[in-house]
């Protein structure tokens, strides 16, 4: 066992412990903040791969803008002042069991599959690369998210500015 | 079996996964079933960066992982968007007790 390894475990530890407490915690603001460990150790995972480049992304993104959004709308649609910000659960039970045999169905695919590998050398930096791709290959999805983007800046503004008459 | 290999980024992704599916179903609130759904994405990100690193495809998954976060980003905006007018119409945003397309 290596140090790769370890630090794999390390960030697959943190994630999964963080998940759990996500779904699982009473408070939704305790599922917010467990959710900025989950999106760290998933960033961890993607640097472990090779993927520099994706995880300073999850980063900036989730990190810093998925994860504020969402406190955002914690904050606006809970009545801080007067309730707490306790949020049921439904349907423990029958979720429980029918998410651990999903899980066990996947995870048994994931390890019985013969996957064919092929251990390429983690490159030194992804961005030249994904870079050149964004402006050849990919082109025309590159165009296409940045006018579903700005679609969705004008939409989420003008769906949540909208007044009562 | 103790070496990290493509099996382990797997098992993590679909133990993520089915977090963010047990998320889902059981919370009431409808952030929490937003958080579920980005544990869900960031699960099949695993899934697409670590077959960019193990399988025989060359780096194309890690731009589809990219393209996935712009996705993720443009979700979130909208469904808050559209949690907070239901907060305004409802004052609640518990997804088994809004049943109603018109108030």
């Amino acid at each position: 066992m290596n140090i790769y390894d370890l630090i794999f475990y390390l960030f697959a530890i943190i994630t999964l412990v963080s998940a759990v407490f996500v779904v699982t915690s009473k408070n939704i603001v305790h599922s917010a903040f467990n959710l900025l460990f989950t999106f760290f150790g998933v960033a961890g995972i993607y640097a472990l791969l090779g993927a520099d480049f994706i995880a300073v992304v999850q980063l900036l993104v989730y990190v810093g803008g998925i994860l504020i959004l969402l406190l955002f709308g914690v904050m606006l649609t809970n009545k801080i002042t007067n309730v707490d910000l306790r949020t049921g659960t439904i349907h423990i039970v029958p979720a429980a069991i029918g998410v651990g045999m999903l899980w066990g169905a996947l995870s048994a695919i994931a390890y019985k599959t013969n996957w064919i590998k092929i251990d390429s050398p983690i490159p030194n930096s992804t961005a030249p690369f994904l870079g050149r791709m964004l402006i050849t290959d990919y082109v025309l999805v590159f165009e296409l998210l940045g006018i579903l983007l700005l679609i969705a800046l004008i939409g989420a503004a003008s769906i949540a500015r909208r007044e009562k008459e | 079996m103790l070496q990290v290999g493509l099996t382990h980024f797997l098992i993590v992704s679909t133990a993520l996964f089915s977090l963010g599916i047990y998320g889902v179903v059981t919370r009431k609130n409808a952030v929490m079933v937003l958080m579920g759904i980005e544990l869900m994405l960031n699960s099949a990100n695993i899934n697409f960066i670590a077959f960019a690193r193990y399988g025989n495809f060359g780096n194309g998954g890690q731009l589809v992982a990219l393209f996935v976060i712009v996705l993720a980003a443009a979700e979130a905006a909208i469904a808050l968007a559209i949690v907070l007018n239901i907060y305004k119409t409802f004052t609640n945003v518990n997804v088994d007790e809004i049943d109603n397309l018109k108030e």
